[in-house]
């Protein structure tokens, strides 16, 4: 056994998926540790909030305030509050004030800002303006002239007998706050989803319980594949063309197909994760059966087989101590395969709508549904999706790739 | 050809088999669940469809059609006659149309889409792997690896990929739909551009999806193969190259047809699922709505109509192995 486990974990690609997988299983298990909050609580109010950190305003204002003086402060200021379209609507004006078109770039803040003022003039009226877009221009070189004051804003408070503002306080345009002296400040390294919920916790929280129905469906697809397949293989006769025959129908008919079917009937209410698992489990067993089923057929008639059957030894006494040790390893592939397969059926079913309900717990599919039908990858929402086909591609890929080191270390004849 | 007719009979009955148990599974499996459907039509009715007329309609026709209230095996022949028929009754969620209807419009789509995707990604992935096994080298390291992250990726998920780079960064291709929304179906010119346009992206992620774990599967058989007896010998013999290329990619290729047929119920649901994510207009868009809808018998219809189709798909397969497979010719001729 210890000389087995040497041998895999040499094998290159064994320890690659196995390390890809472990990161993903410690993560999963630490995260909760340190972020302890329930994955599906709302906490946005409003949906699709971008990945970043998010400082509480009101607890800024409070904190202490220090000044730096910084050159390119104010600059930043303006080109951050500075819009696209207040950017092509000067344009528009400019070149309808008769300035040529190659000398305005709208992408230099400054250059434009420049322009704008030495042309503007709100008396003017250009061929083919109407009223409303002159009082627009008139707005926008307003708000303009405001964004380059250098006045600190005001922090005013109602008085609470006479409800008049009373100035409490002001702040000035070099005001800073060191993050860490703010009591609020919450960071979202993937932003929320569509119902205001965090992306990592849902995300960490949604791989554990995949990886859970991944497992159960993998174990209860192999258990019923190896028992078949021991009992076709072994028992042969009649036994074997029954199951033969069965396990040949539900090669050809979709497993898919027949998910859709139970799951439906199922209903919404009862779909727990735990039964979605079990009914992959009980579509998927088909292909174990049979590979286990040729495996035992070449085992059958050994030497050493027929002579614990000369020895007396029962069916069960043989397969157990004479067959089993030998396909083992075959066993232990398909069940890994199983599990990332099972994942991947979960996430199929869950974006057709009949994966497990959506109130319990997250499932890696249930976020892709959810991520689907509020068309995040139309709005560039990129967070609230692409993680979670990251997750899944990892964990298939690094369950493979175990599969394939495994596979080279049983069966030599495939080594390069 | 004589000797072909009993494998070909034989073909043909296992797949009667497999339809009648199709059959019997599409009927039997919803009726297992504790309750009876009639009683969960009526109840998802009541939460959903304001229309009483329609409600009334639907309740009427499906206790007739269906006979709930009868025994099992003359539900089970009423169900079969009415199937022969093309009669599946009406349609949940898009009352008044029928459920043959709807299917009637989304079928052609799914085929048009499938067929073609999955034919182009099994013959491109077993060319570059039968290349990558036959070149080894530089070629091998960068196809084999590319072709194993491919095959892990989900159909959904190289979709979504292919939509968002090509779709909503590049704009080269529309995101949603089979044509344009201002479009009404007909034959001209107009809108047979809009249709391949729409057509390219879930082509492309389907074929992409085929090519790896095709390209995988071939690579290793024809690196058995190469290794076999029979190459060695014809090298000795001074055969050339080229034709024991020719033999060798003959015989890896007969495995992966067959894998084809095993595994095209797998990929048709992989890609059912990447229809939805391109709103196709096919069946996968179509099981999304029945689903949302609550819609039982166009369920029951399209999980039917799916599972013909993959039937049909692995008949047709099993049919060109036995032509190309000569053991096949052997074995008949005794």
């Amino acid at each position: 056994m210890k000389h087995l486990l040497q041998q895999i974990f040499r094998s290159g690609k064994f320890v690659a998926g196995f390390s890809i997988l472990a990161t993903i299983l410690l993560i999963v298990l630490i995260y909760p540790l340190v972020v302890p909050d329930s994955p599906l609580q709302i906490i946005g109010q409003g949906t699709f909030f971008a990945p970043g950190i998010y400082v509480n305003v009101y607890d800024s204002i409070s904190a202490p305030h220090y000044t730096l003086n910084l050159d390119e402060a104010a600059e930043r200021r303006i080109v951050s509050r500075f819009k696209e379209e207040d950017r092509e609507a000067i344009r528009e004006w400019l070149v309808g004030a008769g300035l040529p078109e190659s000398e305005i770039d709208i992408a230099n803040t400054a250059q434009l800002l420049d322009q704008w003022f030495t042309n503007f003039d709100p008396t003017k009226r250009l061929p083919g303006m109407t009223n409303a877009d002159r009082n627009y221009y008139i707005r926008l070189n307003n708000s303009i002239q405001g964004l380059l004051s250098t006045e600190a804003a005001i922090i005013a408070m109602k008085n609470g007998e006479t409800a008049v503002l009373e100035e409490s306080g002001t702040v000035p345009q070099t005001a800073y706050v060191n993050v860490n002296q703010v009591a609020n400040v919450r960071v979202l390294p993937l932003g929320t989803d569509n119902f205001g919920r965090d992306v990592l916790t849902q995300l960490v929280s949604a791989t554990g319980v995949s990886l859970q129905i991944g497992i159960v469906a993998g174990l209860i697809a192999t258990m019923i594949g190896l028992v078949l397949g021991l009992v076709s293989g072994y028992v042969g006769g009649i036994v074997d063309d029954v199951i033969m025959f069965i396990t040949n129908l539900f090669i050809v008919i979709p497993s898919f197909v027949l998910l859709i079917l139970i799951s439906f009937s199922i209903g919404q209410e009862q779909r727990g994760a735990f039964t979605i698992a079990v009914v992959i489990g009980f579509t998927s067993w088909v292909w174990t059966a049979r590979a286990v089923r040729s495996q035992v057929i070449s085992l059958r008639n050994r030497d050493h087989v027929n002579l614990s059957k000369l020895s007396g030894h029962s069916i069960a006494h043989i397969i157990v101590r004479d067959i089993l040790p030998y396909i083992a390893s075959y066993v232990i592939m398909a069940l890994i395969l199983q599990i990332s397969s099972g994942i991947l059926a979960e996430a199929g079913l869950s974006i057709l709508g009949l994966g497990p309900k959506t109130t319990d717990v997250p499932t890696l599919g249930l976020m892709m549904n959810w991520a689907m039908i509020y068309q995040a990858h139309i709005l560039g929402k990129w967070w609230a999706y692409f993680p979670v086909i990251v997750t899944i591609a990892l964990i298939a890929f690094s369950m493979n790739l175990m599969n394939t080191g495994l596979d080279q270390v049983f069966n030599p004849a495939l080594r390069d | 050809l004589k000797g072909y007719r009993k494998y070909f009979l034989n073909k043909l009955l296992w797949f009667l088999v497999t339809l009648v148990a199709a059959f019997i599974l599409n009927f039997i499996l919803p009726r297992l669940m504790p309750g009876d459907p009639v009683a969960a039509i009526v109840s998802r009715l009541a939460q959903g469809m304001s229309n009483t007329t329609g409600i009334q309609a639907i309740y009427e026709q499906y206790a007739e059609q269906f006979g709930t209230n009868r025994p099992m095996h003359e539900q089970f022949l009423l169900y079969m006659r009415n199937v022969f028929q093309g009669d599946f009754g009406f349609s949940f969620s898009q009352y008044p149309r029928t459920v043959a209807d709807v299917i009637r419009s989304s079928i052609l789509w799914t085929i048009g889409l499938q067929f073609p995707a999955i034919i182009v990604g099994w013959i491109i992935g077993n060319s570059l792997g039968a290349l990558a096994a036959y070149r080894r080298g530089s070629f091998d390291k960068v196809v084999m690896p590319v072709s194993i992250f491919m095959s892990n990726l989900p159909a959904f998920g190289m979709a979504v990929v292919l939509l968002v780079i090509f779709g909503v960064s590049l704009r080269w291709f529309p995101t949603s739909g089979g044509y344009g929304f201002d479009l009404i179906p007909n034959f001209s010119w107009k809108f047979l551009w809009s249709v391949f346009v729409h057509y390219q992206l879930p082509f492309w992620s389907i074929v992409l999806i085929t090519i790896g774990g095709q390209a995988i599967g071939m690579r290793s058989m024809a690196i058995y193969e190469l290794n076999a007896d029979y190459v060695k010998y014809s090298r000795f013999m001074g055969i050339k190259d080229r034709k024991i290329v020719r033999y060798v990619f003959r015989n890896a290729m007969l495995p992966q047809i067959t894998g084809l047929a095993l595994s095209i119920g797998t990929m048709v649901g992989g890609a059912l699922v990447a229809e939805i994510i391109f709103s196709y207009p096919g069946l996968g868009s179509t099981i999304l709505t029945a689903v949302l809808g609550q819609d039982y018998p166009l369920i029951s219809a399209t999980t039917l109509i799916v599972t013909l189709m993959v039937l049909a798909a692995n008949f047709a397969i099993e049919i060109v192995y036995g032509i190309l497979d000569p053991r096949i010719k052997a074995a008949q001729a005794d």
